[in-house]
């Protein structure tokens, strides 16, 4: 048969899937022709036009998509666990150790169903809980906003809510200094590569590093946007604990720093300002409330404590010196502040009182008048020029998803579910454990900012406690806090039923009673724009060069057993007599037309050219006129960027943020209100010592500060362990004696003293775990400091089925604190971590 | 006929290694008749990316050199395995043919620069091709070349003047991976790392301030380079040789001056240097 040639979407680009004999035989960055980019974009800084070549730069990962599709790895048919019995003993002390045996797709669809069925009877529907991993295989049909979410309201579950897991001191912090809580705490990300090359003339780049993550979905677009930044003498540096990848690509100034004291630094840079007069007095003075309270404490007058270079030196182990000269530095240059790759994110904020780190971020920008020429928040992954009128939804856009879409007749959304129960993501494990937990926050609060204040308890009145989880993927062992407390959960009686959908085998799969195989978005239909997640982050395809939607088609059959999401929930809801009302009348194919419909491609290109092409890059208009991020606000205009989000966009308060004043908060008005006593998120921000950090009692004990940012070679979880090619990248996993280690970086001032060599396998431990890695000596991490990414898929217990074994698939989330962010702030702290390192003798 | 042939700009490279995985993407499990048996899923590097670390915290470099097959002009695995076995292609590239090459070992190791791998399984030693079977169909560059996100790799026509890694070369800033081998490779580099001197500067009176502005010469044998301390007090002269005595000169006026000899067996950071009134 000869060759064809398909096109498809994934996390992080676009690609051409070549098929030969029903095989996949090649994949490639999507193959569009020259003539389908007419017209694309120019920035002219006056002395050079730039323009993007017309490719798709998709992330390093996605080139090994070809072995993660065929990976030994991928569940390839329905299992039960050996000891479960539906009908007698259930055995749920022996999930993560019991051995599973391969079942017809009837029989587990009928296990599946019927304990549905019986769960919602005894208990009734909201004793059903059920969540997927952190994002998915590409496109809106399959994405898990959407048959997954419309199934679960269906069947009227306990929703769980995620936490904000890569922002939250921006979530929780930074909307209540400059609003944006409708970006969920991260900053418009408007036309900033026009304004950066126009007018920056240097970029401090503040727990941040581009080059590992990419803007979340938008591939490596903007690595060439770096290099012109480069090339035109642009300064960079880099606070981060480690010299990190685009410190090394840029040849930056690298400042590296102690973990949990950015906000000291912070304030030490305010100081020098305030006692230098560099700040921007009139910026402040009409932008901005609060001022002279933030004044007195960097000054001391509050607490007699003066936020000194000299007194954040030793704080950050950062030379007074070069405090004082960053500090001057940035206010003599136009400054943008790369404080996370979308803005706002970065390690940093995911410490403990990270509240406090994010708000600096966003005030210091103030103190330099944000908004001006070339002073932004930018983490130099989002804001190309992009044509945003056109439409097409994204995952989170309430028309982007399966439940809620117009493009759908019987919607299942959170409206149509009766149960109003809630989980939390972060306190599952504790709500199953040891209920009652209570926590404060609808997770992703883009709605209002009172919403980060609304008080939940689990188990609510008048509803179930959970005994049915129905999850799907499996990736927290190695994403979310002191993991080994899933390990307990996963084997208290109190679930008595537990199935597992997934397409790879991962850190959670062997806790199911029952396991289904879920075919990849290779093996079915789908359609989705690339780096569009929608929602929140309205309009993210402008990280990528052009906007392309993709018509995903299906390449191959799906492999061994495997089904697709939607297939499989259709399966179940026939079962439970409701097949009508959950596909609508549609099969997978009407969902992509039913999209595309709402969309507004229908105006560029027809449904049959759109499915025979496979894809549509969306032109540039040829007026196109660049709305910088939030220079409206710095000039007291009206919103002009495309903003959907925000809400007094195009009202008599056009001119505000939204903040509760409408101006950049030093002191937090909202906060005030609701936590005017709050020493932990002060109404104006303050530095407080880390409860894990290098002052701490703890640190005794445990002297070295784990650091786990996001991962370079794996997105999420995903491609780690499945995707084999990944594990010759020493940067990603090393083999040692043939099994692929995850490294942990180390100062040799740390590793000497230990007997600990370049290549040892090691052991991290601390009293919440201990995980075994491949020693990485190297110059380029501080020392004190032991730098091992997040994200590790492989969770390989030396005991399996015991919490806390030791393990050795590199899951180092296994030994971060669930302790919140502080008391009335439920987001995560991985990175305030301490912990000692042994050489690992077997 | 045109010559084939690469640019690899180190300065460029983000240390991705797009390009080792799309190597594998085309190589790994397609056979290729005539041009190459597909490669072992584990254990090749046909596209080897080489990360160098250099200096010590906080004055440090990491650099990454994708090194494929230089497709030498002189290439010692032409005459290092049985005749036939490897021949160069009027284009310029090598290849090792993969039937007529099987069990010959021997070309492995003929090859200084050490990117030729031996696949067990189908008993053939195998490399880098520039993806010849596709440039053949058509293609107009390579996989890894296709994939950079940088254009760090760059390939052409040598013998086009218009082509970009003709004008490239044209610069004149590029040079090959061990010249010392003579094999008159068809890869060319710019921005190999070599050793740098950094250090950063206060003065003894202003211990909390950086010393600005401070003029440091760098000496070796008749060679001078200049340089000023910057706003953090930092100074670098990178691009040295190896191994060369270097002497370091601090100069600032009302400060005594400061000399340094220093021998660039490594990548040397000086740390703190204080000058005294």
């Amino acid at each position: 048969m000869a060759e064809q040639i398909f096109t498809s979407c994934t996390n992080a680009g676009p690609i051409s899937v070549y098929v030969r004999d029903g095989k996949v035989v090649r994949i490639r960055p999507l193959e569009a022709k020259d003539e389908d980019f007419k017209p694309s974009w120019t920035i002219d800084d006056g002395q050079r036009k730039y323009s993007p070549p017309n490719k798709f730069f998709i992330s390093p990962f996605i080139h090994a998509e070809r072995t993660r599709l065929y990976s030994e790895d991928r569940i390839k048919y329905p299992y039960k666990r050996v000891d479960f019995d539906p009908k007698g003993k259930r055995n749920p002390q022996t999930r993560g150790k019991a051995k599973y045996e391969r079942i017809s797709w009837d029989e587990a669809l009928d296990i599946v169903s019927s304990e549905i069925t019986r769960v919602t009877n005894t208990y009734g529907s909201s004793a059903i809980t059920g969540i997927t991993s952190s994002h998915h295989n590409w496109g809106v049909v399959g994405y898990k906003m959407g048959p997954f979410a419309r199934f679960m309201h269906m069947i009227g579950y306990t929703p769980i809510f995620d936490n904000p897991d890569s922002w939250e001191g921006w979530h929780w912090g930074a909307t209540h200094t400059y609003g944006f809580y409708w970006r969920l705490g991260m900053p418009e990300p408007y036309d900033h590569l026009t304004d950066a090359l126009q007018h920056a003339e240097m970029i401090v780049y503040w727990s941040c590093d581009p080059d590992s993550t990419r803007g979340t979905y938008t591939g490596q677009d903007s690595c060439m946007w770096r290099q012109w930044l480069k090339e035109k003498g642009v300064e960079m540096v880099f606070i981060d604990p480690l010299y990190n990848y685009t410190n090394a690509a840029m040849d930056g100034k690298w400042i590296p720093i102690r973990m949990g004291t950015g906000t000291a630094l912070a304030m030490a840079i305010a100081y020098v300002w305030i006692t230098e007069n560099s700040y921007d007095k009139k910026y402040i003075e009409t932008r901005t409330v609060g001022f002279e309270t933030f004044k007195d404490y960097v000054l001391g007058k509050e607490d007699g404590v003066e936020k000194t270079p000299a007194w954040a030196s030793e704080e950050t182990g950062i030379p007074i010196k070069t405090i004082v000269s960053l500090a001057r530095r940035w206010a003599t240059k136009r400054t943008v502040l790369a404080s996370g790759t979308r803005g706002g994110e970065g390690g940093a904020c995911r410490e403990a009182y990270a509240t406090e780190w994010a708000r600096m971020m966003v005030l210091l920008q103030a103190m330099q008048g944000l908004g001006k020429p070339g002073v932004s928040i930018w983490g130099t992954c989002m804001g190309a020029p992009s044509n945003v009128d056109v439409f097409f939804p994204g995952y989170a856009d309430p028309d982007g998803r399966m439940g809620s879409t117009k493009a759908a007749n019987i919607k299942f959304s959170p409206a149509q579910n009766p149960t109003k129960q809630r989980l939390y993501r972060l306190t599952v494990p504790d709500a199953i454990l040891n209920p009652p937990i209570d926590w404060r926050g609808d997770g992703f609060c883009g709605n209002s900012l009172e919403q980060q204040f609304n008080e939940y308890v689990y188990p609510m009145k008048g509803h179930s406690e959970v005994k049915m989880f129905y999850r799907y993927g499996g990736s927290f062992i190695g994403t979310m806090s002191d993991t080994n407390k899933w390990v307990k959960m996963y084997q208290s009686e109190k679930l008595e039923f537990v199935v597992n959908q997934d397409c790879w085998y991962n850190s959670e799969t062997n806790f199911a009673d029952i396991i289904l195989p879920a075919c990849t978005s290779i093996e079915r239909d789908d359609v989705g724009e690339w780096g569009a997640a929608g929602g929140y982050t309205h309009h993210a395809s402008n990280g990528c060069n052009h906007r392309i939607v993709v018509r995903q088609q299906k390449c191959i059959e799906p492999l061994w057993e495997s089904k697709s999401d939607y297939q499989i929930l259709t399966l179940l809801a026939e079962r439970l007599g409701r097949k009508e009302e959950f596909t609508d009348g549609k099969d997978e194919i009407g969902w992509i037309k039913a999209f595309y419909e709402i969309s507004d491609l229908p105006k560029y290109i027809s449904y049959e050219e759109f499915e025979k092409k496979g894809y549509y890059v969306i032109p540039m208009p040829e007026d196109y006129k660049p709305t910088v991020s939030m220079r409206w606000f710095a000039e007291g205009r009206e919103c002009d960027t495309p903003d959907l989000g925000n809400p007094k966009r195009g009202t008599d308060k056009a001119k505000e943020l939204g903040t509760y004043t409408g101006k950049i908060e030093f002191v937090s008005e909202s906060l005030k209100k609701y936590y005017p006593n709050d020493e932990e998120r002060p109404v104006s921000p303050k530095y407080i010592p880390s409860w894990e950090g290098h002052r701490s009692e703890l640190a005794k004990k445990y002297p070295l500060a784990l650091v786990s940012p996001h991962p370079r070679f794996t997105f999420h979880t995903h491609y780690d362990k499945h995707a084999d090619w990944l594990n010759e990248i020493p940067t990603h996993r090393v083999y040692k004696d043939g099994y692929p280690y995850w490294p942990a970086r180390i100062h040799p001032t740390d590793a000497d003293p230990r007997g600990i060599k370049n290549g040892d396998i090691v052991m991290l431990y601390n009293d919440r775990g201990a995980v075994l890695c491949v020693a990485k000596v190297t110059q380029r991490v501080m020392p004190g400091i032991i730098h091992s990414y997040a994200s590790s898929a492989v969770y390989d217990p030396l005991e399996p089925g015991k919490a806390g074994s030791i393990d050795r698939g590199g899951c180092v989330n296994l030994l971060t604190s669930s302790r919140m962010l502080s008391k009335n702030v439920p987001g995560m702290t991985p990175n305030s971590c301490l912990i000692e390192i042994e050489k690992w003798e077997g | 006929m045109a010559r084939y042939g690469m640019v690899i700009d180190v300065e460029k490279c983000t240390g991705c290694y797009s390009c080792f995985l799309a190597c594998k993407d085309e190589f790994c499990g397609n056979n290729y008749p005539g041009y190459a048996a597909s490669q072992p899923a584990k254990g090749h590097y046909w596209m080897k990316v080489v990360p160098v670390e250099r200096g010590t915290t906080p004055k440090v470099k990491l650099d990454y050199i994708p090194t494929p097959c230089q497709q030498c002009e002189n290439a010692p695995c032409i005459s290092g395995g049985a005749p036939g076995a490897v021949y160069r292609r009027p284009d310029g590239i090598v290849i090792i043919d993969p039937e007529k090459a099987k069990g010959d070992k021997g070309i492995v190791s003929s090859c200084p620069y050490r990117v030729i791998y031996w696949n067990e399984e189908e008993n053939v030693a195998q490399k880098c091709n520039f993806c010849a079977h596709l440039l053949d169909k058509g293609w107009k560059e390579p996989r890894c070349v296709e994939t950079c996100p940088t254009d760090a790799l760059i390939f052409g026509d040598l013998d086009d003047p218009k082509s970009e890694i003709a004008k490239k070369l044209k610069k004149g800033n590029t040079e090959t991976l061990h010249p010392e081998f003579a094999t008159r490779p068809s890869v060319c580099y710019i921005g190999l790392p070599k050793k740098f001197i950094a250090g950063e500067v206060v003065f003894a009176d202003k211990k909390d301030e950086a010393a600005t502005g401070v003029k440091v010469t760098l000496v070796c044998g008749s060679k001078k380079m200049e340089t000023a301390t910057d706003h953090y007090g930092d100074f670098e002269f990178d691009g040295l040789d190896s191994n060369k005595e270097y002497k370091v000169r601090l100069e600032y006026a009302g400060y005594k001056t400061q000399e340094m000899q220093v021998k660039t067996l490594k990548d040397i950071n000086l740390g703190e240097i204080v000058l005294a009134r």
